[in-house]
């Protein structure tokens, strides 16, 4: 009897520890080979048959396509430089330059990868659209209500992500560390 | 109590592979994955363009809205495919993914190097049975080897500010993918 005890609890504790480690792997966005530049974070093997396993179980699970690393970079942030997270009812900044890249994209996001309605349809910037300082830095405010200059807005959403595609970049599965490529600053100013 | 451990050491064994095998078998098991999506919207060997993810529709997830994108969902399992695009004026990708939505290989106008992107898809096995003299002569011809029969070709534009997003679109309205045969 002990016996049968026994091993109905282990089954079922093990079942919950497996299913429960899958479960939290894949919706934090768990992988491996990670590259941090400041707030930004990227997979660059991710678009690569080099993929790891936790990274083709997460496109797979959500559909994406990750970018070919022969395209491009994609880098992710889901909070500023100081650790809050991004809220679409506070006013964030984001400022700096960029790694060398022919061309790049700055995309905002709801938590499922949607791009978020807004009344001037305007879901991100690209490198030639973008209004910059006569030394070739920007600065972008990503905010709910209309700001001067290179505005974002975020439609005021709980939470939002941002991506940054670098394309034709000499940044990926080599770059190791910041010197390489700094990535601009994002901070959060008010909150409404 | 040493019982009771003993069962938890080996609950806590089990659940470790229980979570390796779970995560190994979502690429096999997952219902909507990228191919899955674009299934019924698009024809098999032939370029279909997709539409702008809007915050109503998104066909996958982050897609980036300030490209225009074609896919050409293939089979090569009857012979290899010849795949063309024109070059745009900002910049013009190729990926290729298996069926499970692996990148394999990636290439942008500026590596290609001419005013379009040609390309030849084969398997390893139709590879290996192109004559040698053919390899030859097509030196200036991309070959590239998918791991899979199936999979899918997506073909990229950028429109690098709004008003030009129609250009873009017309641009990979040029694009070709067929099976070779078929010419």
């Amino acid at each position: 009897m002990r016996l049968f005890f026994g091993s109905c609890f282990t089954l079922v504790l093990a079942a919950v520890v497996g299913l429960g480690a899958t479960w939290l792997t894949l919706t934090r966005g768990v992988a491996f080979g990670a590259l941090n530049l400041g707030a930004w974070t990227a997979w660059p093997k991710s678009g690569s048959v080099d993929i790891d396993p936790y990274a083709r179980a997460i496109i797979s699970r959500t559909g994406q396509l990750p970018i070919g690393t022969g395209d491009g970079v994609a880098f992710y942030a889901r909070r500023d430089d100081a650790g809050n997270a991004f809220d679409g009812r506070c006013t964030f900044v984001i400022s700096g330059s960029t790694p060398a890249a022919r061309y790049w994209t700055l995309t905002l996001y709801d938590t499922e990868g949607r791009p978020v309605a807004n009344t001037i349809e305007r879901h991100g910037f690209t490198s030639a659209e973008i209004v910059r300082e006569t030394d070739g830095r920007f600065t972008i405010s990503v905010a709910p209500r209309a700001r001067p200059g290179n505005w974002l807005p975020t439609g005021g959403i709980e939470q939002f992500v941002l991506v940054w595609r670098l394309y034709d970049t000499p940044i990926g599965v080599a770059t190791r560390t910041a010197k390489a490529g700094p990535m601009p600053a994002v901070a959060r100013k008010d909150c409404s | 109590m040493i019982r009771l451990l003993l069962w938890i050491l080996g609950a806590v064994l089990l659940g470790g592979i229980v979570h390796l095998s779970t995560v190994l078998a979502m690429p096999q098991t997952a219902k909507q994955d990228a191919y899955s999506r674009l299934a019924p919207l698009t024809p098999v060997n032939a370029v279909a363009v997709l539409p702008p993810p809007t915050a109503k529709a998104s066909l996958m997830p982050f897609m980036d809205p300030a490209f225009a994108v074609a896919v050409c969902r293939y089979d090569i399992s009857s012979g290899p495919l010849k795949f063309k695009a024109p070059v745009s004026q900002a910049y013009t990708s190729v990926t290729f993914y298996t069926r499970k939505s692996v990148a394999y290989y990636a290439i942008n106008d500026r590596a290609a190097g001419r005013r379009s992107i040609e390309l030849d898809l084969m398997t390893a096995e139709q590879h290996a049975q192109m004559p040698a003299e053919e390899d030859v002569t097509a030196a200036d011809r991309l070959i590239i080897e998918s791991p899979t029969t199936t999979g899918l070709i997506l073909l990229r534009t950028l429109a690098p500010e709004p008003g030009l997003m129609p250009m873009a679109r017309r641009a990979l309205g040029g694009a070709q993918c067929h099976l070779e045969e078929a010419q």
